[in-house]
């Protein structure tokens, strides 16, 4: 009886007595599930213009701050440290599309699956290789982003929110509509889903797989930069980085492989249902059920929605 | 074309073959380090890798090695991995290796039960399994001059000490920030002892090792309890993202004490609020002391290092800097009780039981006050030495307590009781028969 009344009706009174916890809670919640979502639209982006799952999405996201950070370090002006970062994540997405895709094409998707598993250890290699392996501070104020926190007296106590937070979650917004846009009204974004749908329809009607591929890995890149930025300026800069990525796993199980608005939906409802999990529900059992728990949310859905909640329902007939 | 790949495939073939075959040249004395400057702990592993090879190096170029054998030095990298770590286990193995020194708990557990069968000493200095101190179970392990127990007992006697002794923690909240793994688990079963006769209340925080940089949930934990003072046991880049965790969250920076693994870094990423921010420590953190002039002269300065200059001195350097000079004060011992030259690794494991470095030893060393003597004997092999609390001022640690004492009434006896069943669990387990010189 004391269990239940611990699992189902305690944290709920705590979250009555404590409103301002509770929403500090939601807030983290919301700033994580952001993030998440960011790194997770790396992932959709690539997998829906090439159906390949990019395992190195997160060293990428780890390598392009590394980038940044190491130019940073080395002298250059932090502007122009994110523009060469900028130039790096071009020229990786061409070399991938150059010596990774290109000569694989019509291979087996595992095999690709595969090949972004040595782009991960290269990427690895090559950011320690040039940077070092130790964690870099992200230049915050140099790159114009603000530092400190905004503490709002309510709910009969304290809510503090961290300015680089807001911003995180400005970004990403301003992102994710950028994205749409481009998706749904340019002639590029067009071509882009026309490959998604259809590989060999594309080619007929004279679009350029190679050239499409560069442009959303290149994307895939710049995502990949605004997520290291955010993350590497709420903590550091660190290879450590790459193993958060893998939240973007039941990000993708919930929002579904090839869906952008997926992606948002799935990350924020693993982000506020994993801090709450962890807040309310994680004491009970002695904490750190958190890198747990987002599966788990992910499996239940899926229970209901097979596809995820806004992947695509494949109906094959025979 | 196809010959050219034939060459390249037979070429890769012969290294891989050849490799793990070459021994360490016979007349020198084989130290790998296992190492990890790669990786989510590459922060904290680098430095200590940088520390630890210096010194052996600089003895190499200074003296021409120890008694006059060269020291082969090899790192193995581990990326604190411990799959890698047994792998690098392996690899050294056939190079009959005097000691090998894992850095890692995770590390260091699996390897405890191999050390006796294949005659090779383990040195985990400051870590690895609490109870390995007792050198009548555990002959081959060392783990001087702490052990994670004499730790908390010792931070434990620092918060009494601010609240007015012992007696005043009852009814106190003790907040225990870990890494979700055998190094942070380690001083579990202690502290629940202590909290118990102690009166305080603990309240746990593990951190998984995937979440090292996302702690907002345990943070918000930290919030809602309140606890009077945190403890933290943490690696790598947990440290950092904890201690600006703990700014962020405005707790009193005074009262959150760490385990003695953070560095400079970990601190100076939060910025001057993160000023207050204690650890343990039993040795300096600074450059000025002949040993570290001499690692410059002989070793950063010929270019024969990673280091930059400018982290010689610090925490986690001098740390590796210790490591190896008990290495080399083992191998040193060793020589002098077999009187051989090129001793092995059973020659070292009666060097390191009968290691005894006084002040006047620590003065030839060129590390006079850089740490207190040690002398470990064949029943302990670890010492259990006083240590410091050393506060962040915003830029570097400063000493800001007197030796402390660890509670060797209270370590003692847990110690022996849990190495007693260790060997009971261990069906099989040894007794010793190996010789003991320093009674």
């Amino acid at each position: 009886m004391g269990l239940l009344y611990q699992i189902f009706i305690d944290p709920f009174m705590q979250m009555g007595q404590a409103p301002d916890l509770l929403v500090q809670t939601l807030w983290e919640g919301l700033v994580g599930g952001v993030l998440y979502a960011l790194i997770a639209l790396g992932f959709v982006l690539i997998f829906k213009a090439s159906g390949v799952f990019n395992f190195a999405q997160g060293i990428m996201m780890v390598f392009a701050a590394l980038t940044l950070v190491g130019l940073y370090e080395k002298g250059v002006p932090a502007p122009l440290a994110l523009l060469l970062a900028i130039g790096v994540m071009y020229l990786l997405a061409l070399g991938v599309e150059r010596v990774v895709l290109r000569p694989l094409v019509n291979q087996p998707d595992i095999m690709l699956f595969m090949a972004t598993f040595g782009l991960t250890y290269i990427l690895i290699g090559a950011g320690q290789l040039v940077f070092g392996g130790d964690p870099k501070e992200m230049p915050v104020t140099a790159l114009g982003l603000p530092k400190g926190a905004i503490d709002l007296k309510i709910l009969g106590g304290l809510v503090s929110l961290q300015k680089i937070d807001i911003a995180a979650a400005i970004i990403a917004s301003i992102m994710v509509a950028g994205l749409a846009v481009f998706f749904q009204k340019t002639r590029i974004g067009r071509a882009l889903r026309a490959v998604a749908d259809d590989h060999q329809a594309a080619l007929s009607v004279g679009i350029s797989l190679n050239q499409i591929w560069v442009i959303v890995w290149f994307t895939a890149g710049i995502v990949a930069l605004a997520t290291g930025i955010m993350w590497g300026a709420r903590s550091d800069v660190s290879f450590a980085l790459q193993v958060i990525s893998l939240k973007a796993l039941p990000v993708l199980i919930l929002g579904g492989f090839t869906s952008v608005p997926g992606a948002i939906v799935g990350g924020l409802i693993i982000g506020i249902g994993e801090k709450l999990g962890e807040f309310y529900w994680g004491p009970l059992v002695g904490g750190g059920i958190e890198s747990w728990l987002a599966y788990a949310i992910a499996l239940a859905f899926l229970l209901f929605k097979p596809e995820g909640l806004f992947g695509e329902k494949i109906i094959e007939r025979i | 074309m196809r010959k050219l790949k034939k060459a390249v495939l037979a070429l890769i073939a012969t290294t891989a073959l050849a490799a793990p075959a070459l021994p360490a040249a016979a007349e020198d004395i084989f130290v790998p380090l296992f190492t990890y400057r790669t990786g989510p702990f590459a922060g904290s592993g680098t430095y200590i890798a940088n520390g630890m090879h210096d010194y052996l190096e600089m003895l190499n170029q200074r003296d021409g090695g120890i008694g006059g054998v060269k020291i082969a030095i090899e790192e193995c990298e581990t990326g604190y991995n411990t799959t890698k770590g047994l792998e690098c286990y392996e690899a050294v193995k056939p190079k009959h290796p005097v000691i090998v020194n894992p850095w890692s708990t995770g590390i260091t557990l699996p390897i405890i039960p191999k050390a006796a069968v294949d005659k090779i000493p383990v040195l985990s200095m400051a870590y690895g399994l609490s109870a390995s101190s007792e050198g009548e179970t555990f002959p081959w392990i060392f783990n001087p001059p702490d052990t994670y127990w004499d730790g908390m007992s010792m931070i434990i006697k620092y918060i009494a000490a601010q609240e007015g002794g012992l007696a005043k923690l009852k009814g106190k909240k003790i907040g225990y920030l870990y890494l979700d793994a055998g190094y942070g688990k380690e001083p579990l079963p202690f502290l629940a002892d202590l909290s118990k006769e102690l009166g305080f209340q603990t309240k746990l925080y593990p951190v998984a090792a995937a979440e090292m940089q996302n702690q907002s949930a345990q943070w918000l934990n930290v919030r809602r309890d309140r606890p009077d003072y945190m403890i933290m046991y943490g690696w790598g880049a947990m440290q950092p993202t904890a201690v600006k965790e703990a700014v962020k969250t405005n707790y009193p920076m005074e009262k959150f004490i760490s385990i003695w693994w953070p560095s400079e870094e970990d601190a100076k990423g939060a910025g001057k609020e993160a000023a207050g921010f204690k650890t343990l420590n039993w040795h300096a953190a600074t450059p000025d002391f002949p040993v570290i002039k001499d690692i410059e002269k002989h070793v950063v300065g010929a270019g024969k290092s990673q280091t930059p200059k400018d982290q010689l001195g610090t925490v986690l350097y001098n740390r590796g800097v210790y490591n190896s000079m008990l290495i080399a004060e083992g191998i040193r011992t060793a020589q002098k009780l077999t009187g051989k030259k090129v001793v092995t690794g059973e020659d070292v494991r009666r060097g390191m039981e009968s290691l005894n470095i006084d002040a006047a030893r620590l003065k030839e060393l060129g590390m006079d006050g850089f740490a207190g003597p040690i002398k470990l004997t064949c029943a302990d092999h670890n010492g259990h030495r006083p240590t410091f609390v050393q506060r962040f001022d915003g830029a570097k640690y400063v000493k800001v307590s007197d030796w402390i004492e660890p509670m060797h009434d209270k370590v003692g006896p847990l110690l022996k009781a849990d190495a007693k069943a260790y060997a009971e669990k261990n069906a099989g387990w040894p007794k010793r028969t190996e010789p003991c010189d320093a009674k």
